[in-house]
This record gives structure tokens, C-alpha cells and sequence, in this order.
């Protein structure tokens, strides 16, 4: 098993070569067709033509396209990113300090997710076509229909404006407190490693409502797949035979039916983990969140091409690593998946 | 085969209320985006500042905004353009993506390898930034807005049609098909493609509400349609800036009813799938 | 040939204090920062210094920076460095006829320095600085530690360079080190704005020595170092810095060039969504919102729980720039003809624009006299919505039947750009001129700006310096900079613009050539003027002391929390 694990492994890896290679060169000239010109932007408003062809020079944009491209290759062999003229700190550093907020975000979206979406899609399968059913199924598709930003905004609108039963939406953090020291970046750990209870309060309480946002709309697919997974185990033959033995009735549903039912859940889960991961830049901006979704929109309206450049790089790595460990963890749940492979 | 076609689209009716009502919807839908601006109650862009920010009276059911403009009215004017958009943006992407998938599972070989590659690495993009990133680079135009929804879902369509049509390749009436001496083409567009259609159809209503979402974020990180057009999620994205200041209908209503449309499309995808294969219902 | 010299140099200051002010810096919705304070007393002296935290937010831009010299740094750096650094001078204050306090830029007041005196030649000033005055490590302020913070600013190039220049302040060789204490400046040559260049925010005092390790060959002024360390002598030091979303100032209790702030800790978040800036605010989360909306503004100061305080910006207009070239793109363009310019001017729906595009928030820059009386700018035009009379002027022109063309704006003035527009559209649509509308995003706005590629804009110009020639010179000059967003080119207002220029306010010239060329740019109307707009923050009752500064952003030193 070992053995076809690491050439599993090395099989996604060689790969996805092409697939990163491609991704370099699409945006590369994605960012250069961007209209607006970097230059006079960043030269300030009243520059000159001299001024904005010195700040052109500045940042290598006198240079032609190939030659610019080779430039930014030769950086990026060196794990030099550029500079984000936006934050002025270098796009290693940006995402850096930005990645582990958005990966909060995202796993808090998704274990809210999961939490209302297992019960949700076992409760559906348990009786199947029933008025439960059907309200499972409009409740999950009614998450997925809603455009995050707007539930963002009425949430906070409700919540915390009418309500005040949440903390104001100020990023990660209430202005109080600080970062805990960095261990995994996700503020929710880090405080508990730290030992600080307050913190960790103050952290999952900031967490609370994007994360719901968001995960209002990972409820959708997970509740299918739960259902359909466990109406599948509970019509099977082991299940019925579980059942005909006289076995009780929750010990198959949990301990047989729902443990096998687990791989497909887990195998969406790893799909909607990702798409999460590209969707939350919505929430993000709404919840002043620090990730790296809203520094990419506000590096894509100010034509900052670094910081551009840098975050679908990032992203398309991201995906390629997802991706192996959704298949590394078939191989760990379904030893049979690693044999075939 | 009709007659069971039938029977079976009852009993699909019957055992399910939530399809046939997201049906109904759907007509509702369809019929304001053809007679929406014969029936809208006031011109959608006629502004009068004597009437700004009103809520909702029975002069106007859902309101008015920042310029005194009816939000009922641009909210059903709005429906055509919303529509056409997803509508656009899916079917280009189905044609596309239909026709790459096509011929990356029926040919194999070269032709696979080459689309399956360029598709992974759409695929390892994060999509809702590239469909900016394309929207900005183009300039945002409703046909741009298009063009950008299509791409970042041609993925989808191709590695379904392709799959499905791996499957059927070596199928018995291809196989006879291709020995009665049809030509390969002829076989793709008369005897595989015609089997794919109905798993697609459950995919392009699923892709439908996505794309109107799509539209929707789109216009509010500022890259939507130009103004005055009435378009729903320009009307939740700015409306949102007024929620705080207590004029809720702003955003509420066109947001209302961009979900509503997003969750028929949902629905109608769902009931589709229960309706082309009831073993696929997840 | 001094005559000459001295428009020179009076252009570059003002090339520099626009360029430094920003495109958007007219606009109030723009990336500010913060501060506050009612018109009252304020904390004036060390001796009411207390533990408060003022918690301030800003959307639409964030401290990108904190060296002030390096390419790209935002204007909202501007507040941050303006507190954690020292200039050796600074501006005095004045209370404005509403009753709120504004910089003024007749007054110098010392700051790092104790003193000046000013050669008898008038070729050169002398500094004294403060004995006791430490930069945030503890180090003595020196003469070496200034002369290498302005050679930094005349050698770094771009912008801060540009800006030491327009006040005749261009070569390290003028700076010079009598002995610690004292700094001299010789002058290239006489020039009344090299004093006011001196006060400005470029010009900051940096710590020389705690830089120096830091200093290579390809980074010989340190400038990634400074861009994330502190290394100045003001009011407050960095205390946390995380870029884009908050940044904590901590007071530096060893201040000696002005009275020790009464504010303690100073805690700055990015919040973009206005919404939500207001709900902070509204809950009393924050004391000080910074970035306000003309509807905000006005809907909070109706609550009459806030403390709300709008100041016209100085020198600032919002316009709609009509491209006045007889040829736009090869094709003949019907702005070009000036009976059409009128005819829109006449036909702006200028009122409803005021009220629900501004809120009522601005003031009005039409329905003014025919000619103007007073060398004001920006003052009323003589334009009123007046349909027939906008008819008959269109009549009267190439284009009887009208026309199409396109009206475009920065998404970045949104809030009240948009409205405008989709106003402007559906009065112009009565004269039979079909407007359609590009919305263009920031980043593209500016080359829109530069290249003059479209035949109407809506522009919102502000300089620095309170004075009309420097305005015209970059709104109406045939020089064509950036800001003449109508390409407007006439020899005729160029004369009266460059004679203005080349007097001082007071003299009989000065006030005929300014009230000449503001009449002229009546009758041309290359741009019609909407309002003037107002820079607005809102504040917790509790917190006093804002002061109006050029750089439109917030002087935390000023402020003080009951």
C-alpha cells in the first residue's frame, strides 16, 4: 500500500506539471490584457509623461511581453513573487499572512456545513419522499441559491446592526485583541494553543457569521451526497441482514450504514472544500475578512498584476494538492481504491 | 415509449410537488421576460427625485430607489436580461463544451489527451477569479459577462460529455451504426451525442442558477452590466450600501427574486433528473 | 526671464501638490483616513493626556505604506505617516465661518525645528532644532539625521522627488549640516513655495543611523525597510502593522515637538463596505468613521447622535468634461462646437443632481452670476437647468437633431457618479443626444484620463493650494495634463492663465487675469461645473478636535476623546 501510495502521488504530481504550466502562462496574459495602465496609475494623478514612463521603468514594464515573461519565470523559480503595489509588502508575505485566514474561514464554512448537512441527509434518507425529505431538500437547495454576499450583508444587517447578538464584521479579530502567536495561522487554534480562552472566544465568535455564509452554501451538496449515500447502505444486502439479525435500530444506522456511507461524503467534500476556497472571495469582502479572495479582487481593480499572478498560482497549486489528498484519503477509507490505482 | 414517457412524467408530477411548483415558477419566469416591459407598471429608467428611497405603498409594491426609479418595474425588466444571460452563457458553454467532449471521448487518443489537458488546467483555476479577471480584461459588457459564465463552465460539460460518451463508444448500436456505413461524424452527431442529451438537460438547469449567481457576483465586485440597465444583482449590490440606512427593500426584493430564480433552476434540475433516471435522485 | 522662472516653479508646485492630493482626492468617498473632533476646545497641552483608544475606520483604501517615498503608496499612508513622523515645520489653524477648524497655509509653525531665520539675502534658512527631541529608539534628533532625510527626498526619484523640486528643492548640495542642531538650506533660487514645501508631508525626518544597516546597493535610500519599520520622531510610533487591515499607534511619551497627544492608542481598520462602517459607528463600536457617503453624512447628522463635520474641499470641483477637440478618435466630434457645450450646460439636471446624487451634501456650483465678481474658485457658474433655453442653443448648432455619445466615470466615485450620470443621461435624452454610459474601473480611469479617449467624463479635480491659476493651469491649460479631461486648448486662456500665475494674489493683474479666465471657461464651458464636494467624517459626540488638512486626511494628534 505504501508502495502505490507514493506513486500515486507521483503520478498526480507529473500530472499536473502541464496543468500549472498552462495556468503561469494564461494569466500572465490574462493580467497584461487587463486595460489601465499600471504605470500612470501607480505615478500618481498629476504625473507627467516623463514621470510615468520612470515609474514604468521602474517596474519592468518598458520591457516587451516575452522578456517581461522570463523576467517573471526567473522570479518565480526563485520563489519570488513581486511586490503588490496595493499593500506594498511582497506578495510572498501577502499571502503568507492571507492564506491561513482564508482557510479558516473556509474549514469553519465547511464544518458548519457538515454539521447541519450529515443529520440533515441521514434524517432525509431515513425517510425517503416524506415531507422531511422534501424540506431537506428545499432547505439545502435554498442555501446554494442565495448569493453569499447579499446573505453577508442581511445577516450582519439582523444580527449585529438590529439585533447585537454577534460582533461587529471587523476582519478576524475584535479590535481588542491580537493575534495569538502563529503556529497553524488559523486564529481559532493558535488561541487554544496558547492556552488563552478569551481569545479563542473572541476568534470563533469573529468566525461565526461568514462562516455560515458560507457554508449555507456548501449545504446543498453535502446533504445530497449524505442522502444518497445512505439510502444506497440502507437498501443494501449487509444492512438488511444487520437489521433481519435484530440488531438495534441506531446501532445500524451509525455503526454500520453512516461508516460506510462516509466515502462518497468524503470524496465531496474535497470537491466542495475547493470550490469553497474560490467562492468565499464574496464573504470575504463583506466580512472585511483578511483572505487572500479579497486581495485579489482589489489587486484585479487597481491592475496590480503581481499579487494577481501570485493568488491563481497559489489557488491552482492548492487545487493540484486537494486533489491528491482526496485521492490519498480513498486509498486510506477504501484500501481496494489504492490496489486499483 | 411515449405513452410511458408520459406516465412516467405524471407520477414524477404527482410524487412531487416541489418540481411542479418550481415548473410553475419557471412559466411565471419565462413569461416575465418576454412581456416584462409591456407589463412593468413604470418605465424601469425614468428617474423622478420627488419620489426617492420610498418603501414600498401601493403605488409602488416594492419601492423605490436612490433615483425614484419603481423596483417592481426593473425587477421584472430585469428578468430578460438575467435570463438571457444564463440562458447565453450556458447554452455556449453546453455547445462548446458538448463538442469538445464529444470529440475527446469518441476519438481518444491525441485529441482527448490535448482537450482533456487544456480542460485540467481550466480546472485548476480558481473560477469566480478568472471570470473577473476575463470580464475585466474585456471590459464588462453584457456579451463579455457571457462569454466569461460560458468559459468557467465549460469544464463542466466537457468531462460529462466526455465520460458519457467513453461509455457508449463500444456500445452495440454504435458498433452497428459504424457497420451499416455511417461516417464517424455522422455517428457522433446522429446516435452518441442524442444519448448524452438527457443527463445534460439535469446539468444545464443546475448550471443555470449558477450561471444567474455568476452574473450576479460579478456585478457586485463592480465588473456587472453598464447603468441605468436594471440587471437583479447590480440591484442587490447597490441596494446593499442602503440596507444599513433602513431602506431594506433596496436590496431585498431584486435579491428575493434573484434567489427565487436561482432556487427554481435548482429545483428544476433536481425534479429532471428524477424525471430522466429516478435512480440518479441524490 | 524671471517672470518666466517663476511660473515654472509655481506650476511644479502645483503639479506636485495635486499629484500628491490625488485624482480622487476631490472626492470625499475616497480612501481617507481618520480623525475627528467637533469645533470646540481640544486638547491643547500635554497636561490632558489620557489612556483613550480612538478607534477610527476608513474603506476605500488603506495605509499601503509606511515610507511615504516609495512608488505607489496610497494616500490614505498619508495620516500614518504624518503622526509616526516629524517635518521640521508645519501649518497653522484657523476656524473656518461654520465653526469648524481648518490648517492654514499662511502660517508656519515650528515643529522639529525651534526656530528658523532666514538668510538677509534670502537665499538660504537656517533651522535650529529641538535639543531634546528623539526619534522613537531614543536617539537624538540631529542635522545629519535631517540632510539625509531630504537628500532622500530629492534623490529617491518619482513622486517625492517631484514634489521637493516644485519648491525649488532639488540637490542634496542644499542641504547642509552647520553642527547637530542646525540645518541650513541654501536656495538654487528665490522662491515664495520652498518654506510651504518644507511643511508638507514629504519632507519627514527620518532616523538616519537605524536605517543605515539596511541600506544596499540596489536599495541605497532603505527604502523596504522603511516601507514596514518605523524609524521617526512623531507623536506616535507603530505599534502593530498589519497592511490592509489594521495598524495600532501608540503615543510616544517623549514627544517634544508639539503638546503630547490626549489620545493614547490609536487603532486604524479597513472596513470597505460603507454599510458596515456605518453600523460601527451606529452601534458605537468605533469613534470615528473617516470615509463617509454624502447620504451617511447627512443621515447621521440628523440622528443628532453624532458628531458630524463636513468641510467644502478646498480648490475641488466635480465636473462633466466635455472633450472640446473639433476631432475625437478621427471622427468629427460634436463637442467641439461650444454651442453644444452650453446647450448641455443649460440642460444638466443640476438640482436633482445636488439632492439625490449628493444628498444635499455639496455645494452648488451653478446658477451664479454671469460674471464673476470675486477671484474665488471654485465659485458658482452662471448655469441653471433651463430646457428651452438649452434647446435653442442646440438648435443654433451643427448638430440640430442631436446626437450620440458616451459619458463615462471612475467606479471608484460610484456613489454619487452614478446617479449623476443616469440623471444627465435622461435630461440629455430631451434634447435628442443619446448618452450611453461606460463605467470604468479605477485602474482604467486614470488612462482614460490620460489618453482623453472619450468625448464626455465626469471628473472631480482638487489641488493643494487654495489658488485659481494653479487649478486653470491643470483643468484648462493647453499644456493639457492629466486633469483637462475636455483636451480644452485656447492660446487666449493660456495667456491670461500664465500672467496669472506670474502675479501674486492682491495685484490688480492677478484679479483681472483670474476673473478674465473664469468667465472664459464660462462661455467655453469645455467642463461644466457641478458642486464642490466636502470631505465629511462622523464621530461619537465624545470625541473632539478634527482639523481640515490639505492632505485631507486625519491628524490623530489633534484628537481627543472625553
Amino acid at each position: 500500500m505504501a508502495h502505490s501510495t507514493g506513486k500515486i502521488i507521483g503520478q498526480r504530481i507529473l500530472g499536473a506539471i502541464p496543468s500549472v504550466i498552462g495556468v503561469i502562462i494564461v494569466t500572465f496574459l490574462l493580467t497584461r490584457a487587463l486595460p489601465g495602465d499600471p504605470a500612470a496609475f501607480f505615478a500618481g494623478p498629476a504625473a507627467t509623461a516623463e514621470a510615468i514612463a520612470e515609474v514604468r521603468a521602474t517596474l519592468g514594464l518598458d520591457k516587451t511581453l516575452p522578456e517581461q515573461f522570463f523576467l517573471y519565470l526567473g522570479d518565480l523559480v526563485r520563489g519570488d513573487l513581486g511586490t503588490s503595489l496595493t499593500t506594498g509588502q511582497t506578495v510572498v508575505y501577502d499571502l503568507a499572512t492571507r492564506l491561513p485566514a482564508s482557510l479558516e474561514l473556509t474549514l469553519a464554512g465547511l464544518v458548519f456545513a457538515i454539521a447541519l448537512a450529515l443529520p440533515l441527509g441521514i434524517l432525509a434518507a431515513t425517510k425517503p419522499n416524506s415531507w422531511v425529505d422534501h424540506g431537506v431538500r428545499l432547505l439545502a437547495t435554498a442555501g446554494v441559491s442565495l448569493p453569499t454576499f447579499f446573505t453577508g450583508l442581511f445577516l450582519i444587517y439582523l444580527l449585529y446592526y438590529r439585533m447585537g447578538i454577534v460582533p461587529a464584521p471587523l476582519g478576524r479579530l475584535d479590535i481588542l485583541y491580537s493575534a495569538p502567536p502563529p503556529v497553524t495561522g488559523l486564529y481559532v487554534i493558535d488561541s487554544l494553543l496558547a492556552g488563552d480562552l478569551a481569545l479563542f472566544w473572541a476568534a470563533a465568535s469573529q468566525l461565526f457569521l461568514p462562516a455560515v455564509t458560507l457554508g449555507l452554501f456548501a449545504l446543498a451538496p453535502l446533504a445530497r451526497v449524505t442522502r444518497a449515500s445512505m439510502l444506497g447502505m440502507l437498501s443494501s444486502d449487509f444492512i438488511r441482514t444487520a437489521r433481519a439479525s435484530g440488531l438495534p435500530p441506531r446501532q445500524v444506522l451509525f455503526g454500520y450504514a453512516f461508516r460506510n456511507a462516509m466515502l462518497p461524503v468524503i470524496t465531496t467534500l474535497g470537491v466542495v472544500f475547493s470550490f469553497l476556497l474560490g467562492a468565499n472571495i464574496l464573504v470575504e469582502k463583506v466580512f472585511a475578512w483578511p483572505g487572500i479572495g479579497s486581495y485579489a479582487v482589489e489587486a484585479l481593480v487597481a491592475s496590480d498584476y503581481a499579487p494577481i499572478q501570485g493568488f491563481i498560482l497559489t489557488m491552482a497549486l492548492l487545487y493540484v494538492v486537494l486533489n491528491l489528498l482526496i485521492d490519498l484519503l480513498y486509498v486510506v477509507i477504501d484500501p481496494r481504491a489504492g490496489v486499483e490505482a | 415509449m411515449t405513452s410511458t414517457t408520459f406516465q412516467h412524467t405524471r407520477y414524477v408530477i404527482s410524487e412531487n410537488l416541489v418540481t411542479f411548483g418550481a415548473f410553475a415558477l419557471f412559466l411565471v419566469l419565462t413569461l416575465f421576460a418576454i412581456f416584462g416591459e409591456a407589463i412593468a407598471p413604470y418605465d424601469p429608467l425614468a428617474s423622478n427625485a420627488a419620489a426617492a428611497l420610498q418603501p414600498p405603498s401601493a403605488a409602488h409594491w416594492f419601492g423605490t430607489d436612490q433615483l425614484g426609479r419603481d423596483i417592481l418595474s426593473r425587477v421584472m425588466v430585469a428578468t430578460r436580461l438575467d435570463l438571457g444571460i444564463a440562458v447565453m452563457a450556458v447554452a455556449l458553454s453546453f455547445l462548446v463544451g458538448s463538442l469538445l467532449g464529444t470529440c475527446a471521448g469518441y476519438f481518444g487518443g491525441w485529441s482527448d489527451r490535448i482537450i482533456s489537458r487544456c480542460i485540467d488546467t481550466l480546472m485548476a483555476f480558481p473560477l469566480f477569479v478568472l471570470a473577473m479577471g476575463l470580464v475585466a480584461a474585456l471590459g464588462n459588457t453584457v456579451a463579455n459577462i457571457i462569454y466569461a459564465t460560458a468559459i468557467i463552465n465549460l469544464p463542466l460539460y466537457t468531462r460529462v460529455v466526455r465520460s458519457e460518451i467513453l461509455v457508449r463508444r463500444e456500445a452495440g448500436f454504435v458498433e452497428a451504426a459504424r457497420l451499416t456505413g455511417n461516417s464517424e461524424w455522422r455517428i457522433m452527431a446522429r446516435h452518441l451525442f442524442p444519448n448524452v442529451l438527457p443527463v445534460m438537460m439535469v446539468h444545464i438547469s443546475l448550471n443555470m442558477g449558477w450561471a444567474i449567481l455568476n452574473a450576479a457576483g460579478l456585478s457586485f465586485i463592480g465588473l456587472g452590466v453598464q447603468p441605468p440597465t436594471p440587471e437583479w444583482g447590480i440591484m442587490v449590490a447597490e441596494g446593499a450600501t442602503y440596507i444599513v440606512s433602513g431602506e431594506w427593500w433596496l436590496a431585498l426584493f431584486p435579491g428575493a427574486v434573484l434567489m427565487m430564480a436561482v432556487f427554481c433552476f435548482n429545483l428544476l434540475g433536481d425534479g429532471l433528473r428524477d424525471l430522466i433516471d429516478p435512480r440518479m435522485r441524490t | 526671464m524671471r517672470r518666466r522662472r517663476l511660473i515654472q516653479t509655481s506650476m511644479g508646485f502645483a503639479a506636485g501638490l495635486t499629484l500628491a492630493g490625488g485624482l480622487k482626492a476631490c472626492s470625499s468617498d475616497d480612501s481617507a483616513s481618520t480623525s475627528s473632533s467637533a469645533p470646540a476646545e481640544t486638547a491643547e497641552g500635554g497636561a490632558e493626556s489620557s489612556d483613550a483608544t480612538l478607534t477610527v475606520v476608513q474603506g476605500g483604501g488603506f495605509p499601503n505604506s509606511l515610507d511615504l517615498h516609495r512608488v505607489g503608496t496610497n494616500r490614505p499612508a498619508y495620516g500614518v505617516s504624518w503622526v509616526m513622523y516629524d517635518r521640521l515645520m508645519t501649518f497653522g489653524k484657523k476656524t473656518l465661518d461654520d465653526g469648524s477648524i481648518s490648517y492654514d497655509y499662511t502660517v508656519l509653525e515650528p515643529e522639529l525645528a525651534e526656530s528658523w531665520e532666514m538668510a538677509e539675502d534670502g537665499m538660504s534658512v537656517t533651522f535650529a532644532l529641538r535639543p531634546d527631541a528623539t526619534f522613537h529608539d531614543g536617539t537624538p534628533v540631529t542635522a545629519s539625521d535631517v540632510k539625509w532625510s531630504f537628500d532622500r527626498a530629492v534623490s529617491i526619484g518619482g513622486f517625492p522627488s517631484f514634489q521637493m523640486k516644485a519648491g525649488a528643492l532639488e540637490n542634496p548640495d542644499q542641504f547642509e549640516v552647520v553642527d547637530d542642531q542646525t540645518f541650513k538650506v541654501n536656495f538654487l533660487r528665490p522662491d515664495k513655495l520652498t518654506m510651504m514645501d518644507m511643511a508638507v508631508p514629504i519632507p519627514v525626518i527620518i532616523n538616519a543611523k537605524l536605517v543605515e544597516p539596511h541600506l544596499t546597493e540596489e536599495d541605497p535610500w532603505g527604502a523596504e525597510w522603511l516601507n514596514s519599520n518605523d524609524a521617526g520622531s512623531g507623536a506616535y510610533t507603530i505599534k502593530e502593522y498589519q497592511p490592509n487591515e489594521r495598524i495600532v499607534l501608540e503615543r510616544f511619551e517623549d514627544w517634544k515637538s508639539g503638546p503630547l497627544p490626549q489620545i493614547k492608542e490609536v487603532i486604524l481598520l479597513n472596513v470597505p463596505e460603507p454599510g458596515n462602517r456605518r453600523a460601527l459607528l451606529e452601534r458605537g463600536d468605533i469613534d470615528v468613521n473617516f470615509t463617509v457617503s454624502e447620504k451617511d453624512q447627512t443621515e447621521l447628522d440628523a440622528t443628532g447622535n453624532f458628531t458630524v463635520i463636513s468641510t467644502p474641499i478646498e480648490n475641488c470641483l466635480y465636473s462633466v468634461d466635455m472633450h472640446a477637440n473639433p476631432q475625437l478618435g478621427g471622427e468629427d466630434n460634436p463637442f467641439g462646437d461650444v454651442k453644444v457645450r452650453q446647450a448641455v450646460s443649460y440642460a444638466i439636471p443640476y438640482d436633482a443632481i445636488m439632492d439625490t446624487a449628493l444628498y444635499g451634501q455639496a455645494v452648488p456650483m451653478y446658477g451664479g452670476k454671469a460674471q464673476p465678481d470675486t477671484v474665488a474658485w471654485p465659485q458658482p457658474s452662471p448655469y441653471t437647468t433651463d430646457m428651452e433655453q438649452a434647446k435653442a442653443l442646440l438648435a443654433e448648432s451643427g448638430y440640430p437633431d442631436g446626437f450620440e455619445t458616451t459619458l463615462a466615470f471612475d467606479t471608484g466615485t460610484q456613489e454619487w457618479a452614478e446617479p449623476t450620470v443616469i440623471l444627465i443621461q435622461e435630461a440629455l435624452a430631451e434634447l435628442g443626444i443619446t448618452v450611453n454610459i461606460e463605467k470604468v474601473p479605477s485602474a482604467n480611469f486614470r488612462s482614460v484620463l490620460v489618453e482623453k479617449s472619450r468625448p464626455m467624463i465626469i471628473n472631480n479635480f482638487g489641488g493643494w493650494l487654495n489658488y485659481p491659476d494653479y487649478f486653470f493651469f491643470y483643468a484648462y491649460h493647453g499644456q493639457d495634463a492629466t486633469f483637462n479631461g475636455s483636451s480644452y486648448k485656447n492660446p487666449e486662456m493660456d495667456t491670461k492663465i500664465e500672467a496669472a500665475l506670474a502675479s501674486e494674489p492682491g495685484n490688480p493683474e492677478y484679479e483681472e487675469n483670474v476673473k478674465g479666465f473664469i468667465e472664459m471657461a464660462w462661455q467655453e464651458v469645455p467642463r461644466a461645473p457641478l458642486v464642490q464636494p466636502q470631505l465629511g467624517v462622523a464621530m461619537q459626540p465624545n470625541v473632539s478636535g478634527y482639523q481640515y488638512w490639505f492632505h485631507r486626511q486625519l491628524d490623530f494628534r489633534q484628537l481627543a476623546k472625553a
